[in-house]
Formats: C-alpha cells, sequence, structure tokens
C-alpha cells in the first residue's frame, strides 16, 4: 500500500483530488455538461475558472455527447482538452469516445464509475467504463483518492506519448471515492506542470500553415489500416507505461504499475480487483493471514491495454484465483474474469477459478463477502465457471 | 493509386494534405455507367450543371461555346442525374459489367 505521509496530505474527497490535479495540469479547454449525471469534479473546476485561478476555457455544453465532441474539436485544434464524467453521461458520450479514440486525440477523461440505468439507480459499479472497455482508450482504476489524484497527472503524459496518442479514463469509484474524504499527498503546481511539460501538436488544426483534415470519410479501403494502428498504439501504451511511471515515482515517490500484488509471495489463493474494493480485500487478506491462510491480492491498475503477462507472470501456478467483478455481462462471462480467464489459458500451472459478481448499483461489499469468496476457494468449493454473487439476497 | 499499408499512412485517419481529394478516384463506387451519344448531344450544359462530382468533361469550341466531350470515369460515381436531366436523352446508363473486359 502507499505511504502517504499524513503531514503533508490534506483530507479531500475523491473528486476534490482529481480536481485539484485538473487546476495543476491546467488544461486549455474543459467542455463538461453541468448538471447530474456529472460529478463535483467538474463542480470544482468551474470554480476554478469563475475565480482565475486556471487559465481554462470552460464550455459548459447542453449534454455529455457534445461535451466529448467540443473536447475533440479541442484536442484536434491542438489543445490540451479535458472533460470528467460519469455512468449515464459516459454512456451518452459512447459515439463520441470511439472517434475520440480512432482520431488518436490524447483526451484525460476522469470517469467516477456508477451503474447504468435502469432501473434508475446512482451508485457504484463499473458498467458505465465496461461498457466503453472496447472503445479505445486507455483504462486505469484507481483503488484510492491518492491514486486517482497520481493518475490523473500520470494518465496526460502517457496520453500525449507521440507513440501512444491515445485517450485515457482516469476510473474513481461512485461515492465511495468521489465522495468519500480520504488523505491525499498533492504535489506542488510546479512539480506537476514541469511533469506534464506542454503538449506535443501532433496535426493540429489551427496549424493554417499546413491544413489538415481530421474525421473524413474512411472505407473498406483504409479504415482496417486506421483500426490496426490503434490496436499497434495500445501496444505502445504498454511498453512506454512503465517509463511513465518510473518519471512519475521521481517526483511523487510513489510507484505505479499495471497490477499491484498483495502479499502475493507465498501466497496460494489470489483475488484480482478493480479500484477500491481492493482496500478491503488487503484487509480481509490482513485478517486471513494471521489465521494462518495463504491469502494475496492481484489489484489491476490498468484495465485497457490488458496486462495478460502480469497476469500469466503473478497468477501462475496458485492454487485458486478469485475475480471480483462489479459489472456484468449479461449472457457470458463478467469482464475481468473472462479477461483473466483469457490470460491464464496459456498459463503452464493454471489455478482454478472463481467468479463472483459483486456491488451492484452500489450494494455494499464488506469483509465478510471477501472472506467468504475466498473461503471457497480454500475449501475446493470452486465449480467451473460458476458465477457467483457476493452481497445479494437469494 | 496504390493502397498503402497501415505503417505507412497519418495516424487518426487524418488527411495531412490539402487538396488530396483528387486523389480519391470514387468512380471506382459506379454500377452504372454513363455513355454519351455525342451525335444527339446539343451541348445544353444541362449534365455539367447539374452533376454533383464535376465530372462532366467539356471543352470549348471555336466560338468559345462550351462542348460536352464526355465523363470524367475516375470521379463519377453513376448516380444518372445527367441523364435524367439531359433534354435530348443523349445519355444512356449501361451496367458497369458490360465494361468488365476493358
Amino acid at each position: 500500500m502507499m505511504n502517504i505521509d499524513l503531514k503533508k496530505s490534506k483530507a479531500v474527497t475523491g473528486a476534490a483530488a482529481v480536481a485539484n490535479a485538473m487546476r495543476q495540469i491546467e488544461p486549455h479547454v474543459v467542455a463538461a455538461y453541468p448538471i447530474t449525471p456529472q460529478t463535483p469534479i467538474v463542480e470544482y473546476f468551474a470554480k476554478f475558472v469563475a475565480d482565475g485561478v486556471v487559465r481554462t476555457e470552460m464550455i459548459p455544453v447542453e449534454s455529455e455527447h457534445s461535451a466529448m465532441s467540443a473536447v475533440v474539436g479541442a484536442a484536434a485544434a491542438g489543445a490540451r482538452a479535458m472533460t470528467a464524467t460519469s455512468a449515464n453521461g459516459l454512456a451518452l458520450m459512447h459515439e463520441i469516445v470511439y472517434i475520440a479514440a480512432s482520431s488518436r486525440l490524447p483526451i484525460v477523461m476522469p470517469v467516477v464509475n456508477r451503474a447504468l440505468s435502469g432501473p434508475i439507480n446512482i451508485h457504484c459499479d463499473h458498467s458505465d467504463a465496461m461498457a466503453e472497455r472496447d472503445s479505445g482508450w486507455i483504462q486505469l482504476y484507481a483503488e484510492t483518492n491518492q491514486e486517482a489524484y497520481d493518475l490523473t497527472i500520470l494518465a496526460i503524459k502517457l496520453a500525449e506519448h507521440e507513440d501512444v496518442r491515445l485517450p485515457v479514463m482516469v476510473n474513481l469509484d461512485g461515492f465511495i471515492l468521489s465522495h468519500g474524504v480520504e488523505p491525499v499527498e498533492f504535489l506542488s503546481d510546479e512539480v506537476v506542470k514541469e511533469f506534464v511539460g506542454k503538449p506535443k501538436k501532433v496535426y493540429p488544426l489551427l496549424d493554417t500553415e499546413n491544413p489538415v483534415t481530421y474525421g473524413p470519410l474512411d472505407l473498406y479501403d483504409y479504415y482496417f489500416e486506421h483500426k490496426r494502428q490503434q490496436v499497434e498504439a495500445m501496444e505502445h501504451a504498454k511498453k512506454l507505461f512503465p517509463r511513465v511511471a518510473e518519471e512519475f515515482e521521481k517526483i511523487s515517490g510513489r510507484k505505479y504499475d499495471f497490477v499491484e500484488p498483495y502479499k502475493l509471495d507465498d501466497a496460494e489463493y489470489v483475488m484480482v480487483a478493480l479500484g477500491s474494493t481492493n482496500s478491503t480485500i488487503k484487509y480481509v487478506v490482513d485478517w486471513m493471514r494471521e489465521e494462518g491462510f495463504k491469502v494475496g491480492a492481484l489489484k489491476i491498475w490498468m484495465f485497457r491495454p490488458f496486462p495478460k503477462e502480469k497476469i500469466q507472470y503473478y497468477l501462475n501456478g496458485r492454487k485458486a484465483v478469485v475475480v471480483l467483478d462489479r459489472a456484468a455481462s449479461f449472457g457470458a462471462e463478467a469482464p475481468l474474469y473472462e479477461a483473466v480467464k483469457s490470460a491464464l489459458y496459456e498459463a503452464t500451472i493454471r489455478p482454478r477459478l472463481g467468479s463472483y459478481v459483486y456491488g451492484l448499483g452500489g450494494r455494499d461489499i464488506v469483509p465478510e463477502h471477501i472472506r467468504k469468496a475466498f473461503m471457497d476457494a480454500i475449501e475446493g468449493n470452486l465449480l467451473v465457471d460458476e458465477q457467483r454473487y457476493l452481497g445479494l439476497r437469494e | 493509386m496504390a493502397l498503402k499499408g497501415w505503417k505507412e499512412i497519418p495516424i487518426g485517419g487524418v488527411i495531412d494534405e490539402p487538396g488530396k481529394s483528387r486523389e480519391y478516384h470514387t468512380g471506382t463506387w459506379r454500377v452504372l455507367r454513363p455513355v454519351v451519344n455525342l451525335d444527339k448531344c446539343t451541348h445544353c450544359m444541362l449534365c455539367w450543371l447539374y452533376c454533383p462530382d464535376m465530372a462532366i468533361e467539356i471543352t470549348t469550341n471555336e466560338k468559345n461555346r462550351p462542348q460536352m466531350v464526355g465523363f470524367m470515369y475516375d470521379y463519377c460515381k453513376g448516380c444518372g442525374l445527367c441523364a435524367d436531366v439531359c433534354p435530348v436523352n443523349a445519355i444512356e446508363m449501361k451496367p458497369e459489367t458490360e465494361f468488365l473486359k476493358e
């Protein structure tokens, strides 16, 4: 777990932490839809703009579809452009989310993960981000407010790298992180500004000496080639992420990677999850270790591109692996489980696998649930491809 | 125009030079091909006026009057508007399959 110096830190919500990262990044343009499903991230940021703390051009638009469109336009013009959204707002952006990625615009967007309606629900789950899983965006998931802050800053550098040029979603769990107060150690404005630097302009529309066209018709003769380039860019993101993480470690002392192993060295039973639930899992790992169970956890920081090699490295040869998903895929396996299972197909010694869906629509996940899933694995009570549920009433 | 591989083209579908659409031969989309009978043609220029792709090839005669010559098949998508507006039915739309041997 990250060591945070409490003397240097402030108690803030995840939304405030991310808004503060955006203040320090000071993008040229932020476009956002100003009412629900928007989050306090943009509310805080709008205040920074109104108070003259940042020089960002703030565009309040009439929908999330327009927010993403305005950000795409700004990024194509050569600006560093950001927005933030959540749940149905992200769903409404969907069409332009794909266009941002395929136009190779390095937009960084914090996403406060909340359930997609319906029935209407505003609480935490990962169904919003999972719906954009194949959109071509890099997806990072934060466990804590500190990580949400750090990953937002780190994402700028990853997105804008000339060999990557892909947008990044920085995911933080709705309410649990976005509205929950935790200590966060902020970097100084100067350090952040130096880290993110000036954006490299690639084919900027505002360069009238070198006119370019964005978003032309791209039919059966070239569309496929452009998709292949996107596949390659994701590979580059995988190659360059450790380098960017290393640079971030130099300014912050905090180390990021594709995944974070927790008490894995001798662990026979490993739980894999995204986001804030990892804190609860670590608590349960400590608790069960005191009782002598060889349990551990593998947190996924980067879900797209999926760090298959790391999954194989850490999970090969374990007795059992339990995957927790905060999203369901109706009629198929849950998304994280599916990805982990697929990665382990090539493992020399495949662990037994368990799939647990939990926390949909903000349903609480408590240590006893996690312990239950661990105990299923330990007691040899996992059935192949049986999807189970934590905290669901039968 | 030879098609390029994915490593040779700008990312993001960006077109990095102006006026490049000339190189894009939309005529390859054509299913029906307009063929003009110049014996019937009165050179009224209605086809030239209506053609949405500026694919009517013209020249001028000794009196500096415009003369219909034919079609720029690299750009003609075969919409048939020219045949439709021709007042003397001098343009016939023929299936491209008839020209496959060419």
